[in-house]
């Protein structure tokens, strides 16, 4: 069976968001992906952040490369447009299409493999040009559609299923992210949706590039003793930086916390993320500080989690190209045809 | 001095040998639109290194009241300006030619040759006397020689003139600087060497309404007028110029006059998988996008081009072709992407491909590329070279119909969703084997679909079912076939009398071909030609080979790609194919093909309708 259709029963008093969509509807086809992978955790959360902010499920286009963390996309958001591209070659083809439609939010979805290996150069470039998007890599430092073979994010001296020690170093995609200008970048784990649901909401509402690098276990190729990318190595290792809450405009601000422990950033959508700190003093605005703190805790063995770097200026490639309002794809014959006049003129200047 | 000095007017080749980087390239330009201007036909051709300073490089320009535009070969004529090609240059010069050259320097008899005519003017030390500055010196040099050529070919001195003027209205002070440049060049000349020489130009009145225009701007205006608003780049060699066409074309016309926001975005991305990869998200997206690359492009290409097809997403790829393969010969010309382009990608796949004879079809092909490719929903190749793309050409000029809007194909709107219309993404509503398709963000519960590059069933659900992919794959195939009348037809020449022979030529061969035809006729050998413009091959194209006893098939490549093509698609006996083949890297020749077609006629006995056959001289 290829293509499992997932039942419309629907209880009756399903909680229904602003726009009287149910989670249902944010919903797509059922998985075919393992028992227990940590992929279908993401896909759940991000079908809980699009049902939490309200957004049209047509006004977000998803896209991925190829492996098991770019077949998700089937997996939620069936009323959006998708498309399943190229191995690692995913962030080119939606900078394409955020060329050409600003008004949509663009959801990249990728896997370690697909962005760390084959796609490097596409990451590195999609970030530098601030393409405005949420760009999430499910990280299980395996191939898992091809059985098991390491990927560039898996850490030196980790062990594979069949008892290979992994010798090369390890891409930290955050780090790389951090240095090469993305405006929102966080880290997460896929079992642990608390924090990982507000920290996609916060990168929907961004406005920029943004990146979330969720470890994602592979239940399959890489859960045992001796991988750093398993349930019980990142619970173990998990260092968490802060609890993010997103609070949209005209939301009630309700939760209390004691002074001091608040950190309050207001993006250039008006959406609010409350930022709790969580045991050490970490300053989410700091760039430089960001990067350092992640390489002296990653010294230390530890996963550090959270939201690690956001610059709310609400810059995009947009920005950069200076183009109008309206997407392109919308403009009429009239706006983008000279027509013969003008025509006329030029060829009399090439006489 | 045995050998007569060449004695013709309004027909002759001039070649200026310069050293790159030394400013000689807007000189030589002006003098060959200066013989424009008289009225007279001329076809300038650079042949340049791949160099910004130091290596040499040549401007021909091809002197025809007839109109042949294509490369004739041979030079009447030698501007040598580079001490380093010096000896090369006075060999190439044809018996009884001339030798134009910087006589500052006195140079030993051994230097010249006995039969040719050697003018002599003292440039350096001219422009020495004049100015100061190193620079000035060196490009004031270049116009003074084109000042110098004005006396002895006898052309208009005011038509040089008047060029100046038009090229720096408003700068007054390079006006003076230049026209002065100019007229101590044909001062000097006038008063010390024989002007005119054997080689003259006589106004005419043969260029009529055409324009002058390199191919790559055509080709980058021909995208703002098909309404691409997304290009995705890299740059390469004989291609970057269509980019900054399209940049500087948009400036000027797309730039919103509220605002002076741009209606368009050029990213230039890291490589050529991410310059088409942005072209083929942009085309899903419901935007027209393209790119602009040459042969090492098209390979690094492929896998995005096979997705594209099989995902049916439309894309507008103008390749403009050099000498391959890997890096090859990037500065010289071929016609060798045909096959790379034509089965791009793994798997089964066909692409449409449109084969521009000059800046004239550079422009409205490309401009065509975009409803073709929105119409058939898959990625369109124009096909140019370097020779069109990267040379100054006489062409037709450009036109619009300002009646015409553009063809965005089979898209299914909101209000089509809304009223319940059946949707499937893949499915072949009415035999033309293209379906309907939907732009993301058009209806908030109906039209969205899943793309992929993996087998699905008409209605776009993952499917490894045989029977899914079979249907699939047979849709695309009629849609393929759809695509055979939609391209642009070929064009065909009779001959003055009736004949067996034909020839099918196509792209930059065009004026090469027509002045072979006539060549050939004037030796009694009559051909019809065919001119392919598109592929899939249109029903005419299989006719006319049907119809002729032999029929030659033109190319600048070695493996004979447009006859490869033919007789693989057509099912053609590749016997009656004969193939004629120039691939050294220099634009094709009237006499290279006329000498070719002649050797073989006279080979295979093969006899045209007509006068008895005479060899033409080759």
């Amino acid at each position: 069976m290829t293509y499992l259709a997932k039942p419309k029963l629907l209880a009756a008093d399903a909680p229904r968001n602003a726009l009287g969509y149910t989670r249902r509807d944010y919903e797509g086809a059922i998985s075919t992906l393992c028992a227990g992978c940590g992929h279908d955790s993401i896909s759940a959360s991000i079908v809980q952040a699009c049902f939490d902010l309200d957004i049209e499920p047509h006004k977000v286009a998803k896209l991925s490369g190829i492996g098991c963390s770019s077949k998700t996309p089937d997996y939620f958001l069936g009323n959006s447009h998708g498309f399943n591209s190229v191995h690692g070659r995913m962030p080119s083809v939606l900078t394409g299409a955020a060329l050409a439609n600003r008004n949509l939010l663009y959801l990249g979805v990728s896997g370690d493999g697909d962005s760390a290996s084959i796609g490097i150069g596409q990451f590195a470039h999609a970030m530098r040009r601030g393409v405005n998007m949420t760009y999430i890599v499910e990280n299980n430092g395996v191939y898992g559609l091809t059985k098991g073979q390491f990927s560039a994010t898996a850490d030196k001296g980790t062990k594979s299923k069949k008892g290979v020690i992994n010798s090369d170093s390890p891409i930290d995609l955050a780090m790389l992210a951090l240095q090469l200008g993305a405006t929102y970048v966080a880290r997460s784990f896929s079992g642990d949706k608390e924090q990982l649901v507000p920290l996609i909401k916060g990168a929907l509402r961004h406005g920029g590039p943004a990146f979330i690098d969720v470890i994602s276990p592979c239940v399959t190729f890489n859960n045992h003793a001796g991988s750093t990318k398993s349930y019980d190595y990142v619970r173990e290792h998990n260092a968490a930086v802060n609890r993010l809450d997103v609070i949209l405009p005209k939301a009630q601000i309700e939760a209390s916390y004691p002074p001091g422990s608040l950190r309050r950033v207001v993006q250039h959508d008006g959406s609010i993320l409350h930022l709790r700190k969580v045991g050490v003093d970490y300053d989410p605005s700091d760039r430089i500080g960001a990067m350092n703190h992640l390489q002296e805790r990653q010294a230390l063995g530890e996963i550090v989690t959270g939201l690690l770097y956001v610059d709310s200026s609400g810059q995009d490639m947009h920005t950069h190209l200076n183009t109008v309002e309206k997407p392109l794809n919308q403009l009429g014959d009239a706006y983008l045809c000279p027509g013969s006049k003008a025509l006329e003129a030029l060829n009399a200047m090439l006489r | 001095m045995n050998t007569p000095a060449i004695q013709h007017c309004n027909d002759f080749v001039l070649k200026f040998a310069n050293v790159n980087g030394s400013g000689s390239a807007s000189a030589n330009e002006l003098f060959a639109r200066a013989i424009i201007r008289m009225g007279v036909p001329v076809a300038p051709r650079n042949i340049f290194p791949s160099n910004i300073q130091g290596l040499p490089t040549w401007y021909e320009v091809r002197v025809s009241e007839a109109g042949w535009l294509g490369a004739r070969g041979g030079c009447d004529m030698m501007v040598a300006m580079n001490p380093q090609t010096w000896d090369r240059d006075v060999a190439a010069i044809d018996r009884g030619g001339y030798l134009f050259y910087d006589s500052t320097k006195p140079l030993p008899p051994s230097k010249f040759r006995e039969d040719i005519t050697v003018l002599g003017v003292p440039l350096t030390a001219m422009c020495n006397a004049e100015y100061d500055d190193a620079r000035q010196r060196q490009l004031f040099k270049n116009i003074m020689y084109v000042g110098a050529l004005i006396a002895l070919l006898d052309m208009e001195f005011a038509a040089a003139e008047q060029l100046i003027v038009d090229r720096y209205r408003g700068k007054d002070q390079l006006i003076k600087a230049n026209v002065n440049a100019l007229r101590l060049g044909y001062e000097y000349a006038k008063k010390n060497l024989p002007c005119p020489i054997g080689l003259t130009v006589k106004r005419a009145d043969a260029v009529g309404d055409r324009i002058m225009i390199d191919g790559n701007s055509a080709c980058g205006l021909g995208a703002v007028f098909g309404g691409a608003t997304v290009a995705g780049w890299y740059p390469i060699t004989p291609s970057t110029s269509v980019i900054e066409s399209f940049s500087s074309y948009c400036r000027k016309f797309r730039t919103d006059p509220d605002n002076g926001r741009a209606r368009y975005a050029i990213v230039q991305a890291e490589d050529e998988l991410a310059s088409i990869g942005m072209v083929i998200g942009a085309g899903w997206n419901g935007a027209r996008a393209f790119t602009a690359t040459s042969g090492p492009g098209i390979s690094l290409m492929q896998e995005f081009f096979g997705l594209a097809y099989f995902a049916e997403i439309p894309a507008v790829i103008v390749d403009v072709q050099r000498g391959s393969p890997s890096t090859g010969m990037p500065t010289r010309t071929q016609q060798s992407d045909l096959l790379s382009c034509a089965y791009a990608s793994h798997g089964d796949t066909r692409h449409v491909l449109l084969f521009p004879q000059d800046a004239y079809e550079c422009f409205s092909l490309t401009a065509q590329a975009f409803d073709l490719a929105e119409r058939l929903q898959t990625p369109v190749f124009v096909l140019s070279d370097l020779d069109i793309g990267m040379n100054d050409q006489l062409c037709a000029p450009f036109d619009w119909d300002d009646s015409r809007r553009y063809d965005r194909g089979k898209l299914m709107t909101y209000e089509e969703l809304e009223a319940g219309k059946d949707f499937g993404r893949y499915l072949d509503v009415d035999g033309d084997g293209i379906p309907y398709r939907t732009i993301p963000g058009t209806h908030p519960t109906r039209g969205a679909y899943f793309t992929r590059g993996t087998t699905r069933n008409p209605y776009a659900k993952y499917s490894e079912v045989g029977s899914d992919y079979v249907y699939n794959m047979e849709r695309l195939r009629r849609k393929f076939n759809t695509a055979k009348d939609l391209v642009p037809a070929p064009i065909l020449k009779k001959a003055a009398q009736p004949t067996h022979v034909g020839v099918i030529h196509y792209g930059s061969t065009a004026p090469a071909m027509a002045e072979a035809g006539a060549l050939l006729a004037a030796d009694g050998i009559h051909v019809d030609t065919l001119r392919v413009r598109g592929f899939p091959f249109s029903d005419e194209v299989m006719q006319f080979i049907a119809e002729r006893d032999a029929v030659f098939v033109v190319e600048q490549n070695e493996s004979a790609q447009l006859r490869t093509l033919l007789v693989n698609e057509g099912e053609i006996d590749p016997k009656k194919l004969v193939r004629v083949l120039h691939y050294d890297g220099s634009p094709i020749t009237a006499r290279f093909i006329a000498g070719k077609i002649a050797d073989a006629l006279s080979d295979r006995k093969v006899s045209p309708i007509g006068q008895p056959q005479r060899k033409v001289a080759s």
